[in-house]
């Protein structure tokens, strides 16, 4: 529970804009006659947002009024669910999660941040821009350390990222909200693991009765269509001797890619340190991740590991490899 | 590891296009009223037979769930209500499945409306999900303008599928928290019995199921119960989306086959524990309100309902939180005691007190300043919180700190110590927790 007041300070009055009204009339339908309090959230968050953000008295009393309820029911829902705010908020509120999840991918440097570019919790700053509070989970734990700021969920975020984040919307820049590193939403880091079977995606996939639990890797004869620009590089029905490279080494190849790989016929680093455009044009389309090989210099990689294992990555990169 | 071709939601990263036709192509509504004409009862014995247990929390079956519902109306109607209030810390699976896979829920719910003979199902989303709701309403209106839901529609079974919104309680979740809010009320939890399936929604016969459960059920009938329950371990059947947060290389979410061993599901799909598998100190298997286990009892761990609550922790919604030991544990489970003391939503006594009890306690012992028998106090006040209130809050808040005594009472211990050994803090400490 937390302890929830109306502000001190209320405006007059408070009415609905009549585009407002008539979507809250549309709303009342879908409740069963006599059942119209049931639509009482969905009102006044939509009065929150058309009030700047915050809910003053007089909108409680006029969605009341307007759903026939006694004002201290309509009361009572307002203080007691915290998404609506009862004193002013900045014209970017920025809800930050704090909870365990959160918490231990780095909430807390997410918080010195809001306290050095906002200021003290729950305050708007003088140009009324932003505001700030911690809140528990959001829901995307996933994504975490994230931040919601109005309707918008920014997730990823690392202190610096966030900075510039509330600088950019300070400023009235477009900021692109999600996340904030390379990952498109909840897959792994470097691409997903799962999902990579083109036949689920074309309307041939799905068996409507037997079930296969065995799936075949994707040969070195499945012809693209676009064969013109591509071109498969030199492939291996089994790996040599010694035994096949850990290709999870070069940075952006997981478990999944690997088994791809090995699927095709590729299971040494000097393989993959040869391929030419056209090459890695192919092997790209076998992945179905655009770009992938490129963005992550997979050829570079391979061929430093290639040529001296994992001291030459370490010369070359200046880090260890996975 | 499950075949991409066994997955249900094939769109949970929404890579592809999330529109009704590209859900068509992906196997959405194939068949749909081939399974109405089946009839109610035959849908519920095919979810029976699936050995489905619910996702959202609890386990408890699915289909055995359906058939509570009254076959007769004595005038009243019966309602569905989809619990898309998910607020629980490290969960967020439904999310994806209403932003990426909307049109798989609404078919879902069509057909779990039919079996229950409902007219109605409300979908309840927590007010945060404010793009996801967007999301989800547009599938919606493409579904009512595709004729596959409305009054007439294709299926023959009139059927209005309304999506309305929470504004930010946890407690919401809570079955019948969930249709308090829903009639306008403030989200506090109704005494049981008279259980939802007799009086619910507006005093009439409703079902409350989790997303994940409901948009599962349409692939079950078209793949065939024999498929899930083939799937997973005996009474742990089917897949599964995993929520992989915390101290893992790459947090993700997934969709694996119930009963995976913990290890391999974190070496698969979320690159490892940060540091390697040696390095985790704890995990919290199945969202924040189960009981913590330490990193060397996971060894074999598996990944389902049965394997989890043997070792008194649980599935819970399947959201794995991993605590490597550079983790504070004693402060990342107090965070948590924070959460519940936020979310209590003040209607019982031991909960509403107690969770700020044990949070102010744990905050404390967090830096040490406490004493070890405030530690077993602090573990006989989680136990008369818990069982000692009307929902479900009550215990969820005491088996964090329970799981934290239980496997960590020598961290807490240790804390204490170097505290006390330390010169420079002021006076004795006096024994705050009695006073």
């Amino acid at each position: 529970m937390s302890v929830r007041r109306l502000d001190p300070v209320q405006p007059e009055s408070f009415a609905f804009s009549r585009a407002n009204l008539s979507w809250a009339k549309g709303q009342l339908k879908k409740y069963p006659k006599g059942k119209q309090a049931s639509a009482i959230i969905p009102l006044l968050w939509r009065a929150q947002e058309q009030h700047d953000g915050w809910l003053p008295e007089p909108a409680i009393r006029h969605v009341a009024d307007m759903l026939g309820m006694p004002y201290i029911r309509a009361l009572e829902v307002a203080t007691f669910y915290t998404m609506f705010n009862l004193s002013p908020v900045g014209e970017h509120f920025v809800q930050l999660c704090g909870t365990t999840p959160c918490m231990l991918c780095g909430s807390g440097d997410l918080i010195d941040v809001c306290k050095k570019v906002i200021g003290p919790e729950n305050t708007v700053t003088a140009d009324g821009k932003l505001s700030w509070m911690e809140v528990e989970c959001l829901g995307a734990c996933v994504n975490a350390p994230m931040a919601q700021v109005n309707k918008d969920y920014y997730e990823d975020l690392t202190a610096e990222n966030f900075e510039q984040i509330l600088a950019d919307l300070r400023a009235g820049k477009k900021v692109k909200p999600g996340p904030q590193n390379s990952r498109h939403a909840s897959e792994p880091m470097g691409g997903a693991t799962t999902l990579l079977d083109p036949s689920l995606y074309n309307g041939k996939g799905r068996s409507k009765s037997a079930t296969s639990r065995t799936r075949k890797a994707p040969t070195a004869k499945t012809k693209s269509p676009k064969a013109s620009a591509t071109a498969a590089p030199k492939l291996m029905k089994t790996p040599r001797k010694a035994g096949a490279d850990d290709l999870k080494m070069i940075a952006g190849v997981g478990p999944k890619i690997e088994g791809i790989l090995n699927g095709l016929g590729v299971f040494h680093f000097d393989q993959v340190s040869k391929w030419k455009r056209a090459e890695v044009a192919w092997v790209d389309e076998q992945l179905k991740f655009k770009g992938r090989i490129d963005r992550e210099d997979w050829i570079k990689q391979a061929k430093a590991l290639a040529k001296g294992g994992e001291a030459e990555y370490v010369k070359v990169f200046g880090k260890k490899p996975r | 590891m499950l075949a991409d071709k066994d997955r249900i939601f094939t769109n949970l990263y929404g890579l592809q296009d999330v529109g009704l036709k590209a859900a068509m192509m992906r196997g959405t509504w194939d068949g749909t009223k081939k399974f109405i004409d089946q009839g109610h009862d035959w849908i519920v014995d095919q979810v029976k037979e699936s050995g489905l247990r619910g996702r959202g929390g609890a386990g408890f079956p699915t289909g055995l769930k359906w058939s509570f519902m009254p076959k007769e109306s004595d005038g009243r109607p019966n309602y569905l209500v989809v619990n898309a209030d998910e607020s629980e810390p490290g969960t967020c699976k439904d999310r994806d499945i209403m932003r990426h896979d909307p049109h798989v829920l609404v078919e879902g719910c069509l057909i779990a409306s039919f079996a229950m003979r409902a007219h109605t199902c409300y979908i309840y989303i927590r007010g945060e999900f404010i793009r996801e709701r967007e999301a989800l309403q547009r599938a919606i209106d493409e579904a009512y303008d595709a004729n596959l839901i409305g009054k007439n529609n294709k299926h023959g079974w009139d059927f209005d599928l309304y999506l309305c919104h929470g504004a930010g309680a946890y407690i919401c979740g809570e079955e019948t928290a969930l249709l308090e809010s829903l009639e306008g009320k403030k989200g506090m939890p109704r005494l049981k019995p008279p259980f939802p399936a007799n009086v619910g929604l507006y005093g009439a016969p409703t079902t409350v199921n989790n997303v994940e459960s409901i948009a599962v059920t349409p692939t079950i009938l078209r793949r065939g119960p024999s498929w899930f329950s083939g799937l997973g371990r005996p009474n742990n059947v089917g897949t599964k989306l995993f929520c992989i947060s915390g101290h893992v290389n790459n947090r993700c979410n997934v969709e694996e086959e119930m009963g995976i061993t913990l290890r391999e599901l974190l070496e698969k799909h979320a690159g490892g524990v940060r540091g390697g598998w040696d390095n985790m100190l704890a995990v919290i298997p199945g969202g924040s309100s189960v009981r913590c286990l330490p990193g060397d009892t996971c060894n074999d761990l598996h990944m389902d309902f049965d394997s989890l609550s043997a070792l008194k922790s649980g599935l819970g919604t399947a959201a794995v939180i991993v605590m490597d030991k550079s983790t504070d544990i004693v402060r990342a489970i107090a965070r948590l005691a924070r959460f519940y003391k936020h979310e209590s939503c003040g209607q019982c006594t031991p909960c509403r007190e107690g969770t700020g009890w044990m949070w102010r306690v744990l905050t404390r012992m967090a830096e040490g300043r406490a004493e070890k028998r405030e530690i077993d106090m602090l573990l006989e006040v989680s136990k008369q919180v818990e069982g000692h209130t009307i929902c479900a809050l009550g215990d969820a808040a005491a088996w964090p700190v329970q799981g934290l005594i239980t496997h960590f009472r020598h961290e807490i211990e240790a804390r204490i110590d170097a505290y006390a050994a330390n010169p420079d803090h002021d006076g004795a400490v006096t024994m705050q927790a009695a006073e």
